[in-house]
Parts: C-alpha cells; structure tokens; sequence
C-alpha cells in the first residue's frame, strides 16, 4: 500500500516519506538482502564448531593429524562410535548421566513447584521478603558453599554417591521456583475460588487444578533442569571417586587425560556428539517451549 | 489495619510457610549455613582432617598480601569479564535487532543462534580445545585462508585470554534471546508514531528503543557479569590455568587449593572473596541502575 501523503508542514522533517511505490520496494529489498547476509554469515560461523566436531568424529587419528587439514573425512570411520564403548565404559557413563539427570529433574519439579506455588498464591507474613532473599542466593557462587557442602557429605558418609547431587535437588532450586511463581501468579483466581467453594484443600488445588495446566512450564523446566544435571562437571568432580560411578561429563575427562600427551579426538569428539545428541535434540523439538520460559524471566525481571 | 488476622488469614499463612518450607530448610542447610561455615573456615587452616584450627586473619593477610596466585586470578578473571561482558552486550543486541527484522526463517535462524548458549559442559570444552589447536585446529585452518600465520591460541600467553572470551561468544545467542524478548515488547505505536513524526533509524533507536531496552540490558548486564565471574570448567578442561597461570581463574583457584592442596580454609577464604566481589559489583550495577535504566509503566 503506498504512503500517499507527505510529512506535514508543521513537523520539522527533513525526512521525506517515500511516495513512489518503487522506492519504497527496492530500499526495502537492499535493506532485507543485507540482513539475511549478515544472518546466514553469522550462521555459518556459529554452525562451524559443531561441523568441525561431527568432522573429526569420523576421521582416524592420523587423518586428523595432517596439514592442511582435512575438512571432510576420506572414509567415514563409524567404528569410532563403536570403539569408545569398548576404550571406555562409556556405555555406563551414559546410564549415570541418565540416572543422575532423572533424579535431578524430579526433584526439581517437585519442590520448585511446590514452593512457587507457595510464593504465587498463598499470603503470610514476610512472603516478599523471603522472595527476594531467594533470588539473592542466585549471586552465590557455587565455590563460596562447596567446600562445607563437601565436608558435611564426607562426614555422613555420602561421597562417591549420587546423593549430594540429587538430594539438595528436592529442596528446590531459585531460578525455577522463580519460574513456577510467575507462571502460577498468572493463573485466574476464579479457578481456586471456585474450587475452594466445593471444598478443595490448598494442596489439591495445587496438584489438581494448577499443575495439570502448567505443561509448559513442567516442560521448559525440566529441559533446563535436564541441561544442567546432563553436563554438570562441578558437582561429580567434588563427589564421585570411582571410575564406574561416572557421568559422561566426568568419563570425557577421564578419557581425555587418560594418555599422557596423546588425545585421541577422534573418538574424544564421537563422545561429544553421542553427549550433546540429546541436548540438541530437545532443543528443537521444545525450541518454542525453551525460549518461552527464558523469555518470561528476561521480559519480567 | 485488623486489630485480629482472621482464621482464615492464619491458616493461609500456615499453609504458605509449609508450601515453601523445602526451600526454607534448603537455603539453611545448603546456602546460608555453609555461607557461615565457610566464613568459618576462612579463619582457620582446616585440611580435612581432625578440627579446624582458628588462625585469625592470617589466610587473609597471606592473600592480600603475599599469594602470587592471587594476583593471577584477579588478572585472568577481570580479564575474561572485561572483554567479555561490553561484547556479549553489544553484539547479542546488534543479533537480536537483525533477527526482529521481518524476514522469513526467523524461527530457524533464532534456533540456530541460540544452540551454542544451551550446549555446554565437557563436550564443548573439549571441542574447543580441539577448534584452538595450533597444529591442527580448524582456526587456524581458515587464518591460514588469509596467509595468517598459526596462532598458539591456548598456548600463548598473549592469546589466551583472547580465545576465551571468543568461546564465551559464542554462546552470545543466550542475551540474544533475552533482547528479543526485550524488543518484541516495545509497542510498535511508538516506532511508528515517530517514523510519522520524522524520526529516522538511528534516532528511533536511541530515543525509544534503547531507552525501552535499558531494562533488559540490565539484566544481561547481571546475570552475565555473576555468570562470567565463576568461570570454570572451560580453564580446568582446556588449560588447567595456564599457559602461565593466564587462565588460573577464581573458580580454579578455589577447587585446586581446596581439592587438590586440601587447604580447605585458605580456599574458603578465596571463596569469600570471590563472593565480595560478585556481590559488591552486583550491588553497584544495581544501585547505578537507577540512573540509566527507564522503566516503562509500573508494576
């Protein structure tokens, strides 16, 4: 549709709208044009790494040793795949890093919930306060509170189990108590009100009327919840002592450093892709979901 | 103001604290009770084993005053934040302008951005470790397109720092996504309104856009500076601190000294110093904020 009227004499413009229409079409086509080079050129840089990872995942060790290098593999070594479960037991790494992630959504969700729930929709003396002392522990390095953290585990006997990591897990955690809180807050009153008439106690209100409609939310929380138990180093590195008690980001350090001054990359980056498939994966299947919860902490902080 | 808090008051009240009481005993049992004990600990020379022993001042005297590595953290940390943090803000939001433009795709591209910020952990340290190689990485590979000679980027004292913050740009799609959110809630009557009016691009943008942005700048500005303080994993997997100590950032310091050394009282007292810094910086950011950030309607 063509802007047909000129800027008015009474504001000082010296910015003439443009009144033809092929003007207006071709600044508009450059102005596009430019943008996506920009875009897919920074795509293209961003999406290197990842190339560069999948690459060498297939290459043999000597392969990836040339120069120049080799951007795509002559043969693709598949066998790579094969051979870290049998160089390491990644096999069981694999089904550490599961059990230990399980463990920690599910105790994520359960007390976040719970505890968002609390903040969101229940009055008591004291409540914005201790909202605000929550979200001052997000300032808290994790190394100011390893270290006692550690020693009382040690005393209770509880290292090189998966306890210290997945316990502290079902006392909720400030980021997704914040993010349940807000979700919840945005939840109509008539829902609880009505519920409360026919007799409804607080806590089957929570976890029969707000919970079945909080999916995104249960969603975008359990993926982040998934991330950081799936790749936490920190934790496992304090805590974990034997080899077989492993999760894959402890056995990818074990197996980098397993030969001194040689790394085999190959097989170290087949590790990795087999590590970042599933982050990957859930990251687009929920991408809408994902972004949605990050959103609603940037926009409402 | 009720002279008697209704019995319904009550019991809501009763219920609220039992709805939080998870987090109630977490915060004792796992944040402010360490927080104490490792106050605690940072007077003493504890080692792990038999009781701590109360030495005063003396781990911070040793710190402020004679550990060398001490002065390599600060170097490395401040370093890494300095050169991190104005780019990440900057670029995320130049990104995320670029992404609002209407044009088609924008989901794919959103997500392809986007992608580097979610994949952390091991995998990646490693896949830079490799990305960074001098002999065989494929940095060096494209510099050597342009006739650039290698670079030793994790082996050079002068470029390490460099190839650091590069990684942690790479993750710059996660403020990204935050800007995005930030501009898509800019009412468009505004813009528009001030195109009628005569404004041109840049004035749009400095006089509505990143005025309306200020928030959100803040808290990339926060989060990324309590993020980029606690730099870890990418030093311990990729360098262990070196070369020369150039990457011995805080977090490395700490579980080295603690871990390894079994000095558990002169790492809390790195710890606490370390959360000095994150809180004060943080508290100065927040009350300077009240200058520069503009807050459009209330709450």
């Amino acid at each position: 549709m063509t802007i047909t009227q000129k800027a008015s004499p009474a504001s000082s413009s010296k910015h003439e709208i443009k009144t033809s229409r092929i003007g207006v079409k071709w600044s508009h086509r450059i102005r596009v044009t430019l943008v996506y080079l920009v875009l897919i050129a920074g795509a293209i840089v961003l999406m290197i790494p990842f190339f560069w990872m999948l690459s060498t995942s297939l290459k043999t060790i000597d392969e990836v040793q040339t120069w120049p290098i080799q951007w795509i593999p002559s043969r693709l070594v598949w066998t790579n795949y094969l051979d870290v479960f049998v160089k390491i037991p990644f096999a069981r790494f694999l089904s550490n890093s599961v059990v230990l992630s399980t463990g920690g959504i599910i105790g994520s969700l359960v007390s976040s919930s719970i505890v968002g729930f609390g903040f969101a929709r229940l009055r008591f003396p004291g409540r914005n306060f201790l909202f605000f002392v929550m979200l001052t522990t997000l300032m808290l390095p994790t190394w100011v509170v390893i270290i006692p953290h550690f020693i009382m585990f040690n005393a209770i006997g509880w290292t090189d189990t998966y306890l210290p990591i997945i316990v502290p897990s079902f006392f909720g955690n400030a980021f997704f108590i914040f993010l349940f809180r807000q979700f919840f807050m945005g939840i109509p009153r008539e829902l609880e009100d009505a519920a409360r008439i026919d007799g409804c106690n607080t806590f089957r209100i929570f976890l029969q009327i707000f919970m079945p409609m909080s999916k995104p939310i249960i969603a975008t929380v359990s993926i982040f919840a998934f991330f950081y138990y799936w790749n936490d180093l920190i934790y496992p590195l304090v805590y974990l002592r034997s080899q077989l008690n492993f999760p894959v980001s402890l056995g990818m350090r074990m197996f980098q450093t397993q030969n001194p001054g040689v790394v085999d990359y190959p097989r170290l980056m087949a590790c990795a892709m087999m590590t970042l498939l599933p982050c990957v994966i859930l990251f687009f299947s929920f991408q809408r979901l994902y972004i949605q919860g990050v959103v609603v902490t940037g926009v409402e902080k | 103001m009720a002279t008697h808090v209704s019995k319904m008051a009550r019991r809501e009240a009763f219920e609220g604290y039992l709805f939080i009481l998870p987090w109630i005993l977490g915060y004792i049992l796992f944040r402010f009770g360490p927080l104490l004990a490792s106050l605690y600990l940072s007077l003493t020379n504890y080692d792990g084993s038999g009781l701590p022993k109360f030495v005063g001042f003396e781990n911070y005297q040793y710190l402020f005053t004679q550990d060398p590595r001490i002065i390599d953290s600060i170097r490395a940390t401040f370093q890494f934040v300095g050169g991190f943090l104005p780019l990440s803000l900057v670029i995320g939001l130049t990104i995320a302008i670029l992404m609002n433009q209407k044009v088609r795709g924008i989901l794919t591209f959103r997500g392809i951005y986007y992608l580097p910020a979610v994949t952390t952990g091991v995998a990646v340290s490693l896949l830079w470790l490799f990305v960074f190689n001098k002999q065989f990485g494929v940095l060096n590979a494209i510099l050597s397109w342009f006739g650039i000679a290698k670079i030793g980027w994790l082996v050079d004292q002068n470029w390490v720092m460099v190839s650091f913050i590069l990684m942690a740009l790479w993750g710059v799609g996660g403020t990204m996504i935050v800007y995005l959110a930030g501009l898509q809630a800019i009412p468009t009557e505004l813009t528009e309104s001030a195109t009628i009016d005569g404004a041109n691009t840049i004035q749009r943008f400095f006089h509505i856009t990143l005025p309306l942005l200020t928030p959100t700048i803040l808290f990339n500005l926060v989060t990324g500076l309590i993020g980029a303080f606690q730099t870890f994993e990418t030093s311990y997997i990729m360098t262990s601190g070196g070369p020369n100590y150039r990457t011995f950032f805080f977090g490395l310091n700490i579980y080295l000294t603690s871990f390894r050394s079994l000095q558990f009282g002169y790492a809390s007292t790195i710890a606490w110093i370390l959360f000095i810094l994150i809180a004060s910086l943080t508290l100065f950011v927040m009350s300077t904020s009240r200058r520069w950030v503009y807050y459009a309607g209330e709450k």
